[in-house]
Parts: C-alpha cells; structure tokens; sequence
C-alpha cells in the first residue's frame, strides 16, 4: 500500500493576499470566496483530482482557520485517502528553533520530511491564488518526454503586459535559456504561471542548497530557477493556453468573476468530466421571487432573489429584496441586501447587511472624472447603514 | 441528550411504490426526487440524524439501484461511521420465499438479526411517503414519559375526495390514547392520519414482529395496530409543524408547488435542522441575456436562458431561448430547447424535449414525461 508516488503536488497557500485588503483581514486569501460557491483554492485542488494526483501538502501560513477548517480531511476534492491524499502544513518548531516559512522555496524546504514520505519521482509545485483549468498530467508528462529536470508553466501573454510577470526565454525545443523577473524591456512574451514540476532529487538538491546559502529570499523564482539555470540544468517551458487569471488584486478578482458571465471566457463550470469541487453547506435550492428581475448572472444555492440583478455574482444564502438593485457586482455569501439599496461595479464581502436607501458603488458611465472611477469594496461583516454611500474605489471594513 | 442516545433508526425506503406507479418505474418510493434537489429520503433520514439518531437502517424491496446510488456511505448525512452509521438492507431470503415482504412487521422479520445487532434501547420507524422536518428526540421522550408500547406520530389533515388511497386514520382519546385505526375509511374532512412514523421499545416490536410471523401476518396497522387498540397502550404523538404527503402523482405535483410558498420553505428547510443529501457538484444557476425568472425554486447547474415562472427546476435543467415554462416540475437533467411552451408538465430525470414543442396539462392533472424521454 506505501508505495512510492510518482508525483505529488505542494499548495502554496500562505499568502496574506494585502493587495485584497478587506477581504483577506482574517481569511487567507486562497480561501476568498470567487464564482459564487467557490473558494479560489477549489481551482487548484479540483485540477489535481481530475490530473489524478492524490496527495496534496497545503502550506498555509496567515490565517489558516478558515482555510483549514474549510479544507478539512479533502473529502469534497476526494482527497481523503487512505495513503496520501490532502495535508495541511502549517510551520512547525523543531529543536532548532521554530521559524515562519520565509520565501517559497523555503517554505517547501521546511516539509521535505513530508514530500520524503512519498518517495516522489516529481513534485509539483503550485499557488493558491490563481483560477484555470489545467491537466496537470500533461504537464507531467512534457517533464518527462523532455528528460527536465524542471518544467516551468508559461503562458503566453500580450507584449504591452509582459514586464508584469517573471519572462522566459526559450529555445526552439522549449528550453528555457533565460528567465527574467519583471523585464523592462520584455524578449519575450511566455509568463511563469508560477507552476512549476520538478524531478524531487533535483529539487531537493537545490532546495538544501539555497537553504546553506541563506539568500534571504529563499524563492522559487529569485533563486531556485535561476540556480538551476546557471548550472545548465534542463529546465523546459510548457505552454498553456486556457483561461488563467490571477486574483491577487480586488480588480482582478472583479474582473474573473464578471469573466465568468461571457460567453467569450473559456471557463467553463459545467464540464461533466472536470468539475470544480467545493465544500457545500446543506442549503435548499435558490427561490427566485415574483418581482425578480434577472439577466446574465449566477446565482447559488440558498439565496433568495426578490430584485433587479444584473451582471453579477451571487453567493450562497444571500437575499436580494424587492426593490434593490444589484448590477455589475459579487456579493459573497449571507449578504443581505434590503429593499431600496443599490449596488453597483462593487465586491460586498460575508454576511454583510446593505440596509435600504444605501448606495455602494457607481457605473462608469455616470461619473465625471473616469479617473474617479473603480470598484467599490465592504468587507465582511460590515452592515451599511441606510444613507450610507460607498463610493467608487473606497474599501470599508467597519460599519458605515 | 448524550453521546449516545440509544435509538435505532429504520426506514421502509420501498413502501407505498404502487401509489406513484409513474414516479416508481425505475426506483423506489426512497428515492424519488423532490424539492430541486433532494430525494423523499433526504428528510426521514436527516430527521433521524438531527435527532442525534447515529445508527439507521434502510429496509429496501426492489428498483432500489437508485437509493444505494444516492445513500452510498451514508457520508453525506454523517452516517459514515465506525459505531452505527448507515446499513442498507435489501431483501434476502430468510422465512419467506423470495425475500420479498408484503408489509413492515414481515420485513423486519427479515432484518431482525440486524435490529437485534444494534443493542439501542428504542426504535423509531419511518416511511418515505411524507415530507417533513419532525424531530424525533420529542416523540422519544413523549414515549418515555407516557410509557407507551407504540408511540404513532400523526398529523392533523383535511380528507377530501383528492386524497390518495391508503390513508390510515387514528381516533384519539383525550389522554392522547389511539382509541381506533381505520385504514382508508370512506368519509371527508378533518381527521388525524398517521404520519408512518412510530416509536416501540425494541423488546416490545421483538414481541410483535415474532408474533406476527408466527401467525403469517404482516401489516403493522392491520394486524397489530388495529386489533390491539385495547390491549396495548397506543399513544398518539401530535406532529403540527408542516408536511406533505406524496400518495399519487397529482399530489406530488402539488407538494413540490407548495415549496414556492416560504412558509413552506421555511417549515422545511430550517438552519438548525437541515435536509442532507447526495452533493451533485454543479455550477451556480447561470441565468442569460434575456431570461425572465419568477416564483420559482431553482437548483444549481441550471441554465436559463427562457422564461420561466411558478416552477421548480431540479439540477442542471437547461430552458433554451425563447422557451416559456409555467407550473412545471422539471427533473434532474431535463433538457428543453428554443422556442418551447410548456404549462404544468412533469419531466422525470434526462427527459429531452427538442425545439418548438408545446405542452399543456392542468394543475390538476399535470402532463407527466417518462424517464429519458426524448420529445
């Protein structure tokens, strides 16, 4: 039964997620609610299941509860096995000393121990922050045609946004030959995807390696890929091309939510044969009220819809009354939005109450200045009183 | 209530098949579907779980395929459990021919070695034929207190001619005794019906099943509750929260439209005390361009992208563009396309219904469309 695994996956979620501000105070930010009744951490536990990788470390750091709690034994991602299946690995004191996880590299230098029980040909190496469908099994299975002894996941993004990310440059059989970190001047347009494979030998060499040689950094992309590199190793760029957004910002998570509503974005949410896994919670079905008015949205489980709702997403539990007016906006689960309120191009956080006569956000059509323009933001909890007005760009976290 | 609070739960997931003959064809009385998204056991069953029952029982006949698809584990009702936990228990043979039982003491006379296993101190019986959120630790304790040898939950109703048949209706004394049962008795309006739900001591339902078996009987009512009104002490346990009985398929129909009402909802689907069942994994209901949406209950995997009003929608139903549904219940997987009219039709699970069709039956008798039927 203990036998070796040919490849297991490490989740790097210990992310603060800052640039999410009022919704990652007290939840780490691979546990942000996203496409209404999922976590974004779904979308990488969910390609791991359906690649067929079964056991899964989940390296979590700021703010685990949430996560933790909402991981569990992996039942939902069919994660709970009886050899493998899904950890969370929080940092730990050893007779040393005890020490947070300090870069990437050295968060997965730290649970070598646990990688070491597998045995593992490869390891994978994922974040917890972005949303795409990708078969890890093909990305395995270039690691090993080529003989890598690393493979980088790229993506091939456009020139004018390139020296926003980590570049490769590759030969004509994808050998990357250079990588550089947020270029100036770009040479070219494949991105890390900040997914990596690894032959677990090779790693484990460099991980203890750049462990000794104490950069400070200790990261994957500072300082294992460029090592690697220097010393000739075969390191390969495979290139995917299907939808892949990073959620790190509150515009980008916005924006992935609205993607979801056109019909242009390949993500799609009903494959029968790759569906997105999450944890559920016992809700009856959404009723959707005599005064509902509803176009180009999702909406899930347990709500109640009695409003106008336009362009948006809507979370669990969350009750829209007659007479508000919902457009362009994500409201997360147990938000309650009462008659009268308006909410518009605005991201309203857990069990948040909109009270009547409340306005949150604006179009972009109906300011002056577009420059004043962006999305509003309530984090959870947050009950917005009756005149309140949540204006564009403003985040709040207290009650207003 | 403790750890353990020593209550065995048994459920008859196939009685009453033959009074939705059409809903049963493929499956069992258990495991029709109901609601969006659940399934008639989901609520005896999570009864029994939030009544802290760890230990239950489920006593099949046939066209059971589906129940053991949806119960598997039982995990999804917490029943996944090293001490208890859920038990299916098809038919086999023991002192009947073919397995097969005619009524409740016969066929626990072919589960007994089970119930003899589980060593709780009490039982709690339930069928699948009625939709409610009942809690059971309250008729237990009612049971102990009155020290009663059955305990029987009934349910005050209005019997009218739209009634389905096999309506067992109890007399009540004033000290809450059952002073009579009369099984599909001809008259009409208000009585007290028997809810199929009962608590006994386990050595008291031992005696009765033995008994019955030594006689070749086999109905709980008919040749135990009904001929012993006198001998044993019958107690009636009044249920007045909301429930529904599903006796034919009209009535199906109307209980499923009840859940438009949120009193209804509300009465079912409480926070403290929720249904469970089998997760399908869908994606949120996503609603199109033009799609107009009222009064209705909608399970996620839905898409919409036609009218729909006053109906309940099962998960992953597609309403093509231009399409008009009003007072229907659609099933699990129910495909209907462009430019369709349908008005008060039942589609059971996978039916598919092509373009431009247009069907109309009334609320009072509803169209009902065959499992994986393609229109």
């Amino acid at each position: 039964m203990n036998a070796k695994k040919k490849c297991i996956a490490m989740l790097l979620a210990g992310g603060q997620g800052s640039r999410l501000y009022a919704l990652t105070q007290n939840v780490a930010k691979p546990a942000v609610p996203y496409g209404g009744k999922y976590r974004i951490i779904d979308f990488a536990l969910s390609n791991c299941t359906n690649s067929g990788i079964d056991t899964v470390g989940v390296l979590t750091q700021y703010q685990p509860l949430v996560l933790n709690e909402y991981i569990g034994n992996g039942q939902p991602w069919d994660l709970d096995r009886m050899y493998g299946g899904v950890h969370v690995l929080s940092p730990f004191e050893t007779k040393e000393g005890a020490d947070w996880f300090q870069g990437t590299a050295n968060a997965i230098y730290q649970n070598m121990r646990f990688i070491e029980r597998y045995d593992p040909e490869y390891v994978i190496v994922l974040g917890g922050d972005h949303i795409y469908k990708m078969d890890y099994s093909k990305l395995v299975e270039f690691h090993e045609k080529n003989n890598a002894d690393g493979t980088i996941a790229v993506i091939d993004v456009p020139m004018e946004e390139a020296s926003r990310f980590g570049i490769m440059t590759c030969d004509a059989e994808n050998r990357v030959v250079r990588f550089t970190e947020k270029p100036k001047e770009p040479e070219s347009t494949l991105a890390s995807m900040g997914i990596y494979v690894f032959t677990w030998q090779k790693l484990k060499k460099y991980l203890i390696e750049n462990e000794n040689a104490n950069t400070g950094s200790k990261d994957f992309g500072k300082d294992i890929i460029p090592a690697m590199l220097q010393n000739k190793e075969r390191l390969f760029a495979y290139t995917f091309d299907g939808y892949w957004k990073d959620v790190g910002t509150l515009d980008s998570l916005w924006e992935a939510n609205m993607d979801l509503l056109s019909p242009s974005v390949p993500l799609d949410l009903y494959d029968p044969n790759w569906k997105v896994y999450a944890r559920h919670n016992n809700m009856p079905p959404q009723y959707i009220g005599e005064n509902a008015q509803i176009e180009n949205s999702m909406i899930t489980e347990g709500s109640s819809i009695n409003g106008k709702v336009d362009f948006s997403i809507i979370f669990s539990g969350v009750v829209i009354e007659e007479g508000a007016v919902v457009n362009y906006s994500i409201l997360m689960p147990g938000t309650v939005v009462k008659s009268g309120a308006v909410v518009e191009y605005a991201i309203v956080g857990e069990n948040c109450v909109v009270e009547s006569g409340a306005k949150i956000g604006i179009s972009p059509e109906n300011i002056d200045n577009r420059d004043d323009w962006g999305i509003a933001v309530v984090g959870h909890n947050v009950t917005v009183s009756g005149n309140a007005v949540v204006r564009p760009k403003e985040i709040i976290s207290e009650n207003v | 209530m403790g750890v353990n609070n020593n209550v065995l739960g048994l459920i008859f997931a196939s009685l009453h098949d033959s009074t939705v003959v059409e809903l049963t064809k493929q499956r069992t009385m258990g495991s029709i579907m109901f609601g969006g998204r659940y399934r008639l056991i989901d609520f005896p069953l999570s009864n029994m779980v939030n009544s802290g029952i760890c230990e239950v029982g489920v006593i099949t006949k046939s066209n059971y395929g589906s129940l053991l698809d949806h119960l598997g584990t039982g995990r999804e009702w917490d029943l996944a459990r090293k001490k208890g936990g859920l038990h299916l228990l098809p038919p086999f043979s023991q002192s009947i021919g073919d397995g097969v039982y005619r009524g409740r003491l016969e066929a626990l006379n072919n589960v007994w070695t089970y119930v003899e296993y589980s060593k709780c101190e009490y039982v709690v019986l339930s069928d699948c034929d009625y939709v409610a959120n009942i809690n059971f630790e309250d008729v237990v304790k009612q049971h102990k207190e009155t020290g009663a040898d059955i305990t029987v939950v009934y349910g005050n109703y209005r019997y009218s001619e739209e009634s389905g048949s096999c309506v067992d209706v109890l007399e009540i004394g004033e000290s809450g005794r059952v002073t009579d049962v009369l099984v599909d008795p001809q008259l009409s309006g208000d009585c007290k019906i028997c809810l199929d739900m009962f608590v006994m001591r386990r050595d008291f339902l031992r005696k009765i099943v033995k008994d019955a078996a030594s006689r070749s009987q086999y109905s709980l009512i008919r040749d135990c509750l009904q001929p012993n009104v006198k001998n044993f002490n019958i107690m009636g346990y009044e249920f007045d929260g909301y429930f529904s009985r599903i006796d034919s398929v009209a009535n199906y129909y109307k209980a499923n439209m009840a859940l438009l009402n949120p009193d209804t909802r509300n009465a079912l689907f409480k926070a403290n005390a929720p249904i469970y069942t089998k997760t399908g994994d869908n994606g949120p209901v996503k609603y199109g361009l033009d799609s107009k949406v009222k009064n209705s209950l909608i399970a996620d995997g839905c898409i919409i992208e036609g009218t729909v009003e006053n109906s309940i929608l099962f998960r992953g139903v597609k309403v093509g563009k231009g399409t008009t549904v009003k007072n229907c219940v659609l099933m699990q997987g129910t495909t209907i396309g462009n430019n369709c009219t349908l008005d008060s039709v039942i589609t059971d699970k996978n039916v598919e219904i092509v373009d431009d069709r247009v069907l109309n039956g009334s609320e009072s008798y509803p169209v009902y469309i065959n499992k994986n039927a393609k229109l």
